[in-house]
């Protein structure tokens, strides 16, 4: 297993896919995770970047960061482009117009995943293409300014659910894609957190190496809408871990793994804390919300355990 | 010569594809489209064409994974109609932008509502804005020779666009006419093998590919998308006539039908020229001088030559399959304003014929030519042919 400077190493110099000089907020996680999630190719990258955060700051004509090849079309379609460029490599090679070997990355935002990306997906993964997807999930259309998305968590405020005189901010649960693609029955599915570096690089690997389609999703905390100073954004993917609101586990060939077990688990205060998105929350008349919630996490966590003990395939 | 069979205008576009082999062909079953993909699938199930195939999940995925495709380097193809066109529609669009020349038969089939599966021109009108090369097939044999011409037109390094290749809905993709199939080997050498300088899959030469273009930008590569357009005329003349070496048969921009001596003339796209013909020879038949001329290449519009052929005809009829709503239909907007630089002008009038499949009869051309004939025309007002009430 290589140390974390080993993995350092290898996104920077001539060895970085992602070089300096885009566009990305100050204090921003994407560009992390995709430099974690790069350096554990030992093939080179196609990458396809579903519009949102990471496309629109590094490939602005006519400059571009991108040391690997690199493709956008549309926000919803990664997992599809993914799809034509792997039959592509496939029928190129077949036909020996093409030589080596690559890996194919498709990337997108929790926008462009869990909403109007998934069902392009969910065909890319049924069809069982040979690609890795990449989930940057930051809970919501944080490129446009903080909307909802089907990941943004119960009790968040958002601009299109706003919390206010009577409403609590978002109130529904968010969708577990990690399951979701499990259920495909695709060989690798990965959860991790963008402060962990040797968790993301490890199930890169897998996913990179896996014989059929992988997901990793990789939690992202955003400075500029979950408005917390930008020193801090490993600290908020620590304590995502930490309250269990956010377990790093994987499903690799059914079998569910949890990767990381906090020894005492935080209150979720702890991560709510801060992020102006919950503030809310600490109204004496939302204090239901935060007991809801850490009902909800408490119950996921529980199943995640026990679905883990169990040994079932997915 | 080739060798006849008797196949539906659907199989016919499935021929096309089995010669031409592509790399990738992604597609998603649409009625009337179906027969194409179906066709398709069964040769590459009995290895008669080695395609990777994607049967996608949608018809939006089905124009993403072909751009990924041709993108990678592929020669890569789909094929639509309708309500599948509708849902491609915001990929169709990207596609010119990206320059690649992606080749798409396209059965023409009314846009819902209200639901129905039958042909009007209401799909491909939709999206003659796009920028993709658009050309229209009156029968079988047309959409055959269409497809392989449309590739090489495609692909040539001064265009670079995509191109859709149109065929009437049922009327041309369901019936069976007698097709005549060239030589496999020599359609493969007229088709060659598409190169790989702008390959994704290069990792040599690492590009970006569909970057975002600002204001400061994005306006040069739009007027270069219409250059291109612009040098479709040449390139379409010269591909046509490397393949006419091959069919014998010759590929105008348009084609006239007894039209040099005409008093009145019909512009109709497509099969509906097919019965024009038939109205033309009866009226010719009782003395009548009337004549026809068929759109072919529609995008881009050859406006010069349209004009020359049209320029001494005193009454011009346009048969229009789809409807512009509260404006003039789309082929009638085409000539009219080809009319526009000229010092006399014919008459002109705009008729609507054939929405949602609804037949029309060479008797009901025949009608059209008698009014023409009269000269009682009002190009401002759009009358429709086979309508009730």
């Amino acid at each position: 297993m290589p140390t974390l400077q080993d993995i350092a190493l290898k996104t920077s110099g001539s060895a970085a896919k992602l070089v300096s000089g885009h566009r990305m907020c100050a204090g921003c996680g994407i560009p992390v995770v995709l430099k974690e999630v790069l350096a554990a190719s030992d093939k080179p990258v196609i990458v396809i970047n579903a519009t949102g955060c990471l496309e629109v700051t590094t490939a602005v004509y006519p400059y571009t960061a991108w040391n690997t090849p690199w493709m956008h079309l549309t926000f919803e379609n990664a997992a599809a482009v993914a799809a034509g460029i792997e039959a592509a490599y496939k029928s190129l090679k077949h036909r020996g117009k093409i030589n080596g070997e690559v890996n194919i990355l498709a990337v997108g935002g929790d926008g462009g995943t869990y909403d109007i990306g998934f069902q392009a997906l969910s065909g890319a993964l049924e069809r069982y293409h040979r690609f890795m997807y990449l989930v940057y999930d930051n809970e919501g259309y944080m490129n446009t300014g903080n909307q909802r998305s089907g990941a943004t968590p119960f009790g968040a405020s958002t601009s299109t659910v706003p919390a206010g005189k009577v409403s609590p901010g978002k109130p529904q649960w968010r969708k577990n894609l990690v399951e979701i693609a499990a259920a495909h029955r695709i060989p690798y599915v990965g959860q991790s957190a963008v402060h962990n570096t040797l968790d993301v690089f490890k199930k890169a690997q897998k996913g990179f190496s896996a014989d059929g389609p992988a997901v990793l999703a990789v939690l992202q905390p955003c400075t500029t809408n979950w408005s917390f100073d930008s020193a801090l954004t490993m600290q908020y993917s620590r304590l995502a871990v930490e309250t269990n609101f956010w377990p790093l586990y994987e499903i690799e060939n059914g079998i569910v793994h949890i990767t990381s077990k906090p020894t005492n688990r935080k209150p979720i205060e702890d991560f709510l804390k801060g992020q102006t998105r919950f503030k809310h929350l600490f109204r004496p008349e939302n204090q239901h919300v935060i007991v809801e919630m850490q009902e909800m996490i408490d119950d996921e966590w529980d199943r995640l355990v026990k679905l883990e003990a169990s040994g079932v395939r997915f | 010569m080739g060798i006849r069979k008797a196949i539906t205008g659907a199989q016919a576009a499935a021929e096309a594809m089995r010669q031409i082999n592509p790399d990738v062909v992604v597609a998603y079953p649409i009625t009337p489209q179906t027969p194409i993909v179906e066709q398709f699938a069964a040769y590459v199930a009995d290895g008669i064409v080695d395609t990777e195939m994607i049967p996608v999940e949608s018809e939006h995925s089905a124009m993403s994974a072909t751009v990924g495709a041709e993108a990678a380097g592929a020669r890569a193809m789909s094929a639509t109609s309708s309500q599948g066109l509708a849902l491609m529609w915001e990929i169709v669009a990207a596609t010119p932008g990206l320059r690649l020349p992606i080749v798409m038969p396209l059965v023409n089939r009314t846009i819902s509502a209200p639901l129905n599966i039958h042909c009007d021109h209401s799909d491909v009108m939709g999206v003659t804005t796009l920028g993709w090369i658009q050309i229209f097939s009156e029968n079988a044999q047309e959409v055959y020779e269409n497809i392989l011409l449309a590739i090489r037109v495609a692909e040539d390094r001064r265009i670079q666009l995509p191109v859709m290749v149109n065929q009437d809905g049922f009327i041309t993709s369901h019936a069976v006419e007698p097709v005549e199939i060239f030589d496999d080997a020599a359609v493969q050498s007229f088709v060659g093998i598409r190169s790989l300088e702008r390959s994704l899959l290069d990792t040599e030469h690492v590009r970006t590919i569909g970057a975002m273009a600002l204001p400061d930008y994005l306006f040069e590569a739009k007027r270069a998308q219409e250059e291109a357009m612009g040098n479709v005329f040449q390139v379409y003349k010269e591909v046509g006539r490397e393949l006419s070496s091959i069919t014998g048969h010759a590929y105008p921009y348009f084609e006239t039908y007894r039209l040099d001596d005409a008093e009145a003339a019909i512009v109709v796209l497509n099969s509906a020229a097919g019965t024009a013909k038939v109205a033309v020879d009866a009226m010719r038949g009782r003395g009548k001088k009337v004549g026809l001329l068929k759109p072919i290449l529609f995008r881009p519009f050859p406006y010069e030559e349209v004009r020359a052929a049209l320029e001494n005809i005193p009454a011009i009829g346009i048969l229009d399959r789809s409807m512009s709503f509260g404006a003039c239909a789309p082929v009638y907007t085409e000539i009219r304003s080809v009319l526009y630089e000229l010092d006399t002008r014919p008459k002109v009038q705009s008729y609507v014929f054939g929405l949602g499949g609804r037949d029309i009869l060479s008797t009901e051309v025949e009608a059209v030519f008698e009014e023409l004939l009269t000269g009682e025309l009002d190009s401002k007002r759009q009358r429709y042919i086979g309508l009730r009430g």
